[in-house]
């Protein structure tokens, strides 16, 4: 049981890490970005091409990962996303579907559809056995990391000139913008980095979640959820909301196989339908 | 009724309530079809089928304004109902129809209260929620649905006890045609009345739509029922004209598809659906005769097209290097 | 049995508080039959939560509202339309996509019970009452010429009549006018200040409003509520020579309130 547990948390914190550039974004631009999950594929399509065709170590994938997702964060922000961040959010799931659907073909055409196989090295194989809890050394890699990335992280909201700049942003734009912060050099910063972290999730994830072609879809749910429950006003909100989502739905698999992932959503609904604004967001609507 | 003259505004109101040429013509065009284009009627079947779906999608987003990204919840609910009671209480289409109608509807009442509160993204994820819920509920309840695997044989009865379903579809297309007519002539009923205003009243501003005593609750539950079960009943004439009904139908990509289709139309004016729809079939036969794998792609990147140039844009292409005014 | 001082619009010790700000501060207010009421006070004041609160938008943290001897309190919004309470918006609240007649039409037939039907066209049937009435709003508020034009396209002043159209239209036994006429080029100032006029004896009307030469040509009694709380309550001559009131608008340094509007057309 406790082994789920700590599976469960490291599950939760790799959504976390998926999940908190989409919350960032939302809370940010009030925009509904559905192809976040596409960011994350491509950094964990890039380390494992990285990886298997280059010869890369993987702990050199990773930030190269973060890189490429970031770089291509950059270049669609540019493009693509500036024109839409004033339509309707019909129009921003329309195009974000698109754009998900455009990746996913495209990475069908290219690499194929099967799933991809990473090697960890051996260093990251096998587990720990303390107290007969079993302690996986990869997840536990996972958990050290997400831990780092999140105080990393709230540092830099809460310590760092760009955080207040970035908190002021969120909180009005417009008024952030009259007190002259350039909020569009802030929007393209913040996506890339959210983008970033979310290949970097992508490269992490890998391994335990799956890659193919199909995973912006897969789990666009989940990163919804961590979104919608965690709210986007903080960074502890979505962190709390993905590691419930996470050691939820790890139990549920195992203690009831049959309705799996169907308790997830259930869920969901419910609190949503409490709460509309989430567990942890403010109650302003947009 | 009063004698319009007497009346600018009972004068201004019908004729905004009157039918247009162009609605005859189309009735009209999609009736002849049906004799005209004997070889076509599986093709039209399926138009006819993705028309009536987007017409209940027209309800929620283009008049009530509610954007729903897992519609098709109610479409394979429809499917499913349709395909269990011809296969388990009576073969007869029409009986089937009603049940689907009802029990579609039924569920839309019941996950209504879920839409009611709350933001734009929040009614995203309740909606896709119901959806894939119902898609669990389908894969693990297989020895009702056939899981994986689908509902296999289901065997339609002869409609009205006469015209059995052939292999041409020409009496599938006929079916759907009718039941296409009847729910647009509901619909159009519905929303040129005083419910259908206070629907657009809502959609424009719910604030105000209170404050000038309209129950925002209730009608929001009465359109997302009465949507359901319009869904629903297309899912039903895709069960019973196909004798089949899998998983695929509760699938997100239905909920885009037919999201998609009503932008392609246009959403708010009834007939958004059927322009949507025929256009969103033939396209994607065009296609998927030249590239049969990446149909995906071609759509995701028509999205995106569509979504960035605008649609009305889209439909006038000498606007096209014209610098958009704000 | 209703007294002489026959009550119409009631609250009791009504506050309203936000976090750590108290926006309304134990109102206790009350409004006669047939009053031509003002509620002025400087910016921030609170005048727009106050009809927020009464009009049922935001539910009161403390006290009660009492609409014709009723607690209303707990009420729906759409609710105490139907008995008679209705406001409009400092900022106009329209249909963007609909059509004057269109959103008169669907108002009165609100008002006639007739908003749910779905079977008959919008204003049209059997019983005439509906396109009837709106003619006379449309006649009315000067809004015959563009009854059919979509609410989005229309200039500001006509939108600003519609917006008190569409109020009117609702048969208001008590009608909050939040600023009705702020912003409005004078054409149709003029205009919706006749209209105000024109409202029958018995209609109770409690107006918000900045402009104090239309508050102390219409409203007979004046209520004065700064920082959430009613800070004075009299008739009109009394207020305006009130010097508390004076201090509270302008500082100590001026003698009376002014009676032209600054020229950003906004007091205090």
């Amino acid at each position: 049981m406790l082994t789920l547990l700590f599976d469960g948390i490291s599950y939760g914190m790799l959504l976390f890490v998926l999940a908190v550039g989409l919350a960032v974004t939302l809370g940010l631009m009030n925009f509904i970005n559905l192809a976040h999950g596409a960011f994350a594929m491509a950094g964990g399509y890039a380390a494992v091409l990285l990886m298997n065709r280059a010869g890369w170590p993987f702990l050199a994938t990773l930030p190269a990962a973060f890189v490429i997702a970031a770089v291509a964060g950059v270049v669609l922000e540019r493009t693509l996303y500036r024109p839409m961040y004033a339509r309707s959010h019909l129009d921003q799931v329309l195009f974000s579907i698109g754009l998900t659907f455009m990746t996913i073909a495209a990475v069908d055409w290219f690499l194929g559809s099967q799933q991809q196989n990473l090697q960890l090295p051996p260093w990251l194989q096998g587990r720990f056995d303390v107290e007969g809890i079993g302690i996986g050394k990869y997840r536990l890699f996972i958990i050290g990391v997400c831990a780092a990335l999140t105080i990393l992280l709230q540092w830099v909201l809460s310590r760092t000139r760009f955080g207040s700049r970035l908190r002021a942003s969120v909180d009005d734009p417009r008024v952030a913008s009259g007190l002259g912060l350039d909020v569009n050099r802030i929007f393209a910063l913040t996506f890339a980095v959210g983008s970033g972290l979310a290949g970097l999730g992508g490269a992490l994830g890998a391994e335990i979640l799956g890659l193919d072609p199909t995973f912006p879809l897969k789990f666009m749910m989940y990163f919804l959820i961590v979104v919608a429950v965690g709210g986007t006003t903080t960074i502890t909100g979505p962190l709390l909301a993905a590691l419930l989502l996470g050691i939820a739905d790890v139990m549920g698999k195992y203690y009831v196989p049959k309705l799996g992932a169907f308790i997830v959503y259930t869920v969901m609904i419910v609190i949503l339908t409490l709460r509309p604004q989430g567990l942890f967001g403010r109650s302003v609507a947009r | 009724m009063t004698p319009a003259g007497a009346s600018p505004s009972a004068a201004a109101l019908s004729a905004a309530a009157r039918w247009r040429w162009w609605e005859f013509a189309l009735l009209a065009t999609g009736l002849l079809s049906w004799f005209l284009l004997p070889g076509h009627a599986l093709l039209l079947n399926e138009i006819a089928i993705l028309a009536l779906f987007a017409l209940s999608l027209d309800l929620i987003l283009g008049y009530a304004g509610i954007v729903s990204l897992g519609h098709a919840a109610y479409f394979g609910f429809g499917a499913y109902v349709a395909a269990l009671f011809a296969k388990h209480v009576l073969p007869d289409p029409l009986l089937g129809m009603a049940a689907a109608i009802l029990a579609a509807t039924g569920l839309g009442f019941a996950t209504s209260g879920l839409i009611l509160r709350g933001s734009d993204l929040t009614r995203l994820m309740v909606t896709l929620g119901i959806a894939l819920v119902l898609y669990e509920l389908a894969n693990r309840l297989d020895w009702l649905t056939g899981g994986a695997d689908g509902l296999q044989g289901v065997v339609m009865g002869p409609l009205l006890g006469r015209f059995e379903f052939d292999l041409y579809g020409r009496t599938a297309y006929a079916y759907s045609l009718v039941v296409l007519l009847a729910a647009l002539l509901f619909c159009r009923r519905l929303v040129h009345s005083p419910f259908g205003a206070s629907l657009q009243a809502l959609r424009d501003n719910p604030l105000r739509a209170a404050s000038i005593g309209l129950s925002v609750r209730r009608r929001l539950v009465a359109i997302y029922s009465i949507a359901g079960g319009i869904a629903g009943a297309a899912g039903a004439l895709v069960a019973q004209t196909a004798g089949f009904a899998s998983l695929d139908v509760l699938d997100f990509h239905r909920s885009a598809d037919v999201l998609l289709v009503l932008v392609i139309g246009g959403a708010g004016y009834l007939y958004g659906g059927i322009v949507g729809a025929i256009v969103f079939k033939l396209l994607h036969d065009a296609i998927s005769v030249l590239t049969p794998q990446y149909w995906t792609f071609w759509l995701g990147l028509f999205l995106v097209v569509l979504v960035l140039v605008g649609r009305d844009r889209l439909v006038r292409p000498w606007t096209w290097w014209r610098r958009q005014r704000t | 049995m209703r007294g002489a001082d026959d009550v119409v619009l009631e609250t009791r010790g009504l506050s309203r508080r936000f976090g750590g700000i108290t926006a309304t501060d134990r109102v206790s207010l009350r409004v006669a039959r047939g009053a031509r009421h003002a509620l002025i006070g400087p910016n921030g004041a609170g005048k727009t939560t106050l009809i927020n609160l009464l009009t049922g938008v935001l539910v009161p943290s403390a006290g009660t509202i009492l609409l014709e001897g009723e607690d209303i309190t707990a009420l729906a919004a759409h609710r105490r339309v139907a008995r008679g309470l209705v406001r409009t918006f400092q900022i106009n609240q329209l249909f963007a996509e609909l059509t004057p007649v269109r959103s008169l039409a669907l108002a009165v037939s609100g008002r006639l019970g007739q908003s749910a039907r779905w079977w008959q066209p919008l204003g049209l049937g059997s019983d005439r009452r509906v396109a009837e009435r709106c003619d006379r709003l449309l006649a009315d508020f000067h809004l015959d010429d563009v009854m059919n034009q979509k609410v989005a396209l229309l200039p500001y002043g006509k939108r600003r009549l519609l917006e008190i159209a569409l109020a009117i239209a609702c048969r208001p036994r008590v009608l909050l006018l939040d600023e009705p006429v702020a912003g409005v080029p004078e054409g149709e100032r003029q205009q919706i200040l006749e209209t105000i006029d024109a409202l029958p004896a018995e209609v109770t009307v409690l107006l918000i409003e900045h402009d104090m030469d239309l508050v102390f040509n219409f409203a007979r009694r004046v209520t004065v509520l700064v920082n959430g709380a009613i800070f004075a309550e009299g008739d009109a001559a009394s207020i305006s020579a009130d010097p508390r009131v004076r201090a509270v608008y302008l500082g100590e340094s001026h003698d009376a309130l002014p009676t032209q509007p600054a020229m950003d057309g906004r007091h205090g």
